[in-house]
């Protein structure tokens, strides 16, 4: 029956194709620049996308999910740095300009990271785990401040790592752009294949009644841990793109007020929906680059948005295009 | 369908806005200024804006005589949101210099964007000015109006040395520029140092530091606090009964302006080491200062005064190089450096770090009541940095 | 350590100690009561230092200045709970944290454009702006006891609130179970109000007292409001004991982990992070706080 399905498929459809488009109407209309900022608008959408699996279908508010994207960065700026100084990271282990090792590396990291981070925090619910959460990114940002070796707050510039199996040449904006456009379709079709399996609707199942899925014995601790290690990793992959596009990588990235600007990005696309954190970064990150231009005070205007957001278009731009959910649901 | 209607018209106008860029001016000189002018840090920004914005008054709204164009951006004090900025200026609106950048991270994250770009874009920036671009990451496009990182703190150094001070403690925070600054103290400071104490980065509360310091026993106190750090910092230690005590010296970036009106009277007696004063008795300092003050209704910063200066170098060597149509030509103007700075003798080192006074200074209150660096004497005469010999450039 | 050390480390923390329970007396009450996570908290500490700031001068006495700071505070938390957060109540903590972190930025936004982006200077008042060596050899600013003094009276004022009159009762009930309060027939909304506007109000007076001792600028809430929040997670959510108990602790932590590095050679990073370690340990054996007001 053509309807309210097919309409939010061709709105990502239309989406994706825009997105796929935007280079190549960019070199053609001369303006190679906004090529470069899509680009980074689409790896914070990554880390949005990843936020969302735990925050739009887990229900877990992790105010230090930016942590993640940090260590992410910092892996492949520290192997880089090294590369190139020609020196051991701790003495022993060499550097690589090689982002296929290096980009699994990070999200390993990252992945391990939340694991440990997720392993106490878990064993709190509610505003605990939302405070613990911001405790260990408080943690984990001030440990990387006061990195000597590494920059500290003045961030680690590095140069080199950019090609790509020896062949791609990540230098070239257009390319990279692909790259990264390839790294986001593949986020959300595995991401897709991850929410509509029985983990996903465990998951889901513990966001709205955490209790009734452990009565029906599932071990929800261990879903939500894994679910969160698995947040952590990709969003250590969108830290390590992020980290290979910017070509340098500070602690700023890390704080906890970016994991507040991950959370935007999820609701103002609308949460649950694994599109819609795409939607929301793209929204979020034009807002945020066009509003300054009109006045010097826009935090005054984007604060009452932000509320009136909350308070009424709670299910987001993408939340909006979808059929209303049957049953339950969030908002 | 109407929804589908509404986001495809969204669409249209995002993208018609998108693509409108502005028509860049080919002949006259456009100078984009990327500083910080939101959150904590924002008055700084501001300084950095008023004292280039005076600057190109001065010069009657014409750098070099030529039509200028000043595009304003802010780093909402994130790096990656200065990149961003930095890109949108050098590659769409096309500047041909950039300035204003105030910190060191935002600059690391952005000058690779404005020097390495095909077109041949100068940074000649009025703040941060990191080591990394000092010594062997020099570039022949960069050029630091302000100072070397190092250089404030060495001056406190060696005035402690001249001073005959034996035990020093030193305090900064704990982050690469703290660390620097104790470093730049002690290359030049030769008695005791009894205490190298290292705070959290944004600590307000300093009473347990103070109550250590006190137990070291020292006979003058070095301090790196910039901004509301600073303003505790100063607050607690005159609270705490030590002006009197021990003798307190700190860099100008812990007593100026922006900072000077939060902490009070408390500040009054402590000493501050500095590159420029706006006691400074020279012609052109004197009309920047009451001109700043007629216009701003405030005594103007160290920074208003880097971005000033900042201007009227630009200006001088448009003037002397006709303009920017032969960058090469532009770049031996900046070396040269043929203006009048308001701080005194300034020229460009090899690396094109400034070789300039560095003065002392005390905070006291001028005839009005309001509280200044008042000029003390000169603690070094055309000082340069340490890693000029590290940079291989040559002219 | 030497003994005048320790003596003088002990009171520091508890000075700050008791500044961080005012901050969390409020938070908590909120969160206890209304289940509401409130990050704008800061800005109303921010709002009361600017407030007295500026009233000092005006009035020519700190006494008054405070009394207004108060009222005025309460008076903009008021406003903001009728306009922004009512409907806020039964929404979920998510909602809660997006919205109030909204109202962070517009009250930055807008004491910047009021006040200007430099900081403003707050003079400690001249009656207690001396020193006395309650540690001999070591002169104590009198302003700082002053701030022990009051923070302890508060603590005093809110057990006497809680414990002895019906609307603590109604706090601690509210506090453990909502629902019951409202079946009861208590007017819940007025609670909610008076509850929130004392937290405001909470918050301004640990504003106020701090505007002398530290900075007055648009920064001033970040750093404490975290702190406070580790504070009411270690104490307990919606225990005002528990907040006064962590806050003590944490203070004390805080204080003598600022000081271990230069006695003790440790590095200056471990002791940025002895309160987050603090946190996670408690939470660790004790998922719910010391001392949690419900169930």
């Amino acid at each position: 029956m053509i309807g309210s399905l097919d309409r939010s498929r061709v709105f990502i459809l239309a989406l994706l194709a825009a997105l796929a488009l935007l280079p190549i109407l960019a070199t053609l209309g001369g303006e190679e620049f906004y090529i470069g900022q899509f680009r980074r608008i689409l790896i914070f959408a990554i880390a949005a996308i990843s936020l969302d699996l735990i925050l739009g279908y887990g229900g877990m508010v992790s105010l230090g999910h930016a942590a993640f994207i940090g260590v992410g960065a910092y892996v492949v700026g520290i192997l880089v740095h090294h590369a190139s100084e020609e020196t051991l990271f701790l003495g022993i282990l060499p550097g690589t300009f090689e982002p296929l090792i290096a980009w699994p590396a990070a999200m390993l990291i990252s992945a391990a990271l939340a694991f440990v981070i997720g392993l106490i925090s878990l064993r709190t619910s509610g505003v605990y785990f939302i405070m613990i959460t911001l405790a260990f990114a408080q943690m984990v940002y001030y440990v990387f401040v006061s990195l000597r070796t590494y920059g500290g707050d003045d961030g680690l510039r590095f140069r080199g790592g950019d090609t790509l199996a020896g062949i791609i040449d990540l230098g070239d904006d257009l390319t990279f752009y692909y790259v990264v456009f390839a790294v986001l379709l593949g986020v959300l079709y595995l991401g897709r294949r991850l929410v509509r399996s029985r983990f996903g609707r465990v998951i889901e199942g513990c966001r709205e009644n955490e209790r009734r899925m452990r009565a029906l014995g599932f071990p929800s601790y261990r879903y939500k841990l894994a679910a969160f290690t698995i947040a952590g990793g990709v969003a250590g992959l969108a830290g390590a793109l992020f980290a290979t596009h910017e070509s340098y990588i500070s602690p700023s990235i890390m704080h906890w007020t970016r994991s507040g600007d991950l959370i935007i990005m999820v609701i103002l696309g609308g949460m649950g929906t694994l599109y819609g954190p795409l939607v929301g970064a793209i929204v979020f990150m034009l807002m945020e680059k066009f509003l300054p231009d009109y006045t010097q005070h826009w935090q005054i205007v984007f604060g009452p948005i932000l509320v009136l957001i909350v308070l009424f278009a709670k299910r987001g731009v993408f939340g909006w295009v979808l059929p209303p959910r049957s049953g339950g649901g969030h908002g | 369908m109407r929804k589908t209607m509404i986001f495809a018209a969204g669409a249209a106008v995002l993208g018609a806005a998108l693509l409108a860029g502005p028509a860049s001016a080919q002949q006259g000189v456009k100078i984009g200024l990327i500083t910080t002018l939101s959150g904590p840090q924002a008055g700084i920004g501001r300084e950095i804006v008023d004292g280039f914005n005076l600057g190109v008054k001065h010069a009657g709204g014409r750098l070099g005589n030529l039509p200028t164009e000043v595009l304003v951006g802010d780093d909402q004090f994130r790096p990656d949101v200065g990149k961003s900025v930095a890109e949108r200026m050098v590659q769409r609106d096309r500047v041909d210099i950039v300035t204003g950048v105030v910190f060191s991270n935002i600059f690391l994250a952005l000058s690779d964007t404005v020097l390495k770009d095909r077109r041949g874009v100068f940074l000649i920036n009025s703040n941060a000015a990191p080591s990394e671009l000092a010594g062997k990451g020099c570039d022949k496009n960069f050029f630091s109006v302000s100072w070397q990182n190092d250089n404030v703190h060495e001056a406190m150094g060696q005035h402690m040395t001249n001073a005959g001070v034996k035990r020093a403690y030193l305090m900064a925070p704990n982050y690469p520029a703290g660390k620097d600054a104790l470093t730049g103290v002690k290359r030049y400071f030769k008695g005791e140092v009894v205490g190298e104490v290292y705070t959290q980065l944004g600590q307000t509360d300093y009473a347990a530091e103070l109550a250590a310091l006190r137990a070291a026993r020292p006979e003058a106190v070095y301090f790196f606090y910039p901004g509301g750090m600073g303003i505790a910092f100063v607050r607690q230690y005159a609270q705490a009964g030590l002006v009197q005590q021990v003798p307190l010296f700190g860099p100008s970036f812990s007593l100026d302006q922006t900072i000077l009106p939060g902490i009070g009277d408390a500040a009054v007696g402590v000493y501050a080491s500095t590159y420029w004063s706006e006691k400074l008795q020279n012609p052109s300092n004197e009309k920047f200062v009451r001109d700043f003050e007629a216009e701003y209704k405030r005594i103007p910063s160290p920074y208003a005064a880097q971005s000033y200066d900042s201007a009227m170098l630009i200006d001088a060597s448009l003037k002397q190089a006709g303009g920017l149509a032969n960058k090469d030509k532009f770049r031996d103007a900046v070396r040269a450096a043929n203006f009048t700075s308001i701080r005194g003798p300034f020229k460009f080192n090899k690396n094109h770090m400034p070789i300039q006074n560095y003065y002392l200074t005390q905070i006291a209150k001028d005839p009005q009541g309001r509280l200044v660096m008042d000029l003390k004497g000169v603690i070094f005469a055309s000082h340069a940095d340490v890693y000029a010999s590290e940079c291989k450039m040559k002219w | 350590m030497p003994l005048l050390l320790f003596l003088e480390q002990t009171l520091n923390g508890l000075q700050f100690g008791v500044t961080l329970f005012l901050m969390a007396a409020g938070l908590t009450l909120v969160l206890g009561i209304m289940n509401m996570v409130n990050l704008a908290h800061g800005a109303f500490y921010m709002l009361g230092a600017y407030f007295a700031a500026t009233l000092v001068p005006l009035t020519g006495s700190f006494f008054l200045s405070v009394i207004l700071a108060l009222l005025g505070a309460a008076a903009v938390g008021l406003l903001t709970e009728m306009v922004a957060l009512r409907t806020l109540y039964s929404r979920d903590h998510l909602d809660q944290v997006l919205a109030t972190f909204g109202l962070i930025l517009f009250f930055r936004e807008l004491v910047k454009i009021l006040w200007g982006p430099i900081a403003i200077f707050m003079d400690v008042p001249t009656l207690f702006s001396g020193r006395v060596e309650i540690v001999p050899g070591a002169p104590y600013p009198v302003y700082r006891l002053l701030v022990l003094a009051v923070g302890v009276a508060v603590g005093a004022f809110l057990w006497w609130l809680i414990t002895r009159t019906r609307l603590g009762m109604l706090i601690r009930a509210g506090a453990s179970n909502r629902e019951m309060v409202g079946a009861l027939g208590v007017d819940i909304k007025r609670l909610y109000t008076l509850v929130f506007a004392l937290g405001c109000a909470l918050a301004a007076l640990a504003g106020v007292m701090a505007g002398p001792l530290y900075v007055v600028d648009i920064g001033m809430g970040d750093d404490i409001l975290i702190k406070t929040f580790v504070v009411i997670v270690i104490g307990g959510i919606g225990s005002v004991r528990g907040a006064f108990v962590a806050a003590i602790i944490v203070g004390m932590v805080d204080t003598f982990g600022r000081i271990l590095p230069s006695q003790f050679g440790l590095s200056a990073t471990i002791a940025e992070l002895a309160i987050y370690i603090l946190m996670a340990a408690v939470l660790f054996w004790k998922p719910r706080g010391l001392f949690p007001a419900a169930g």
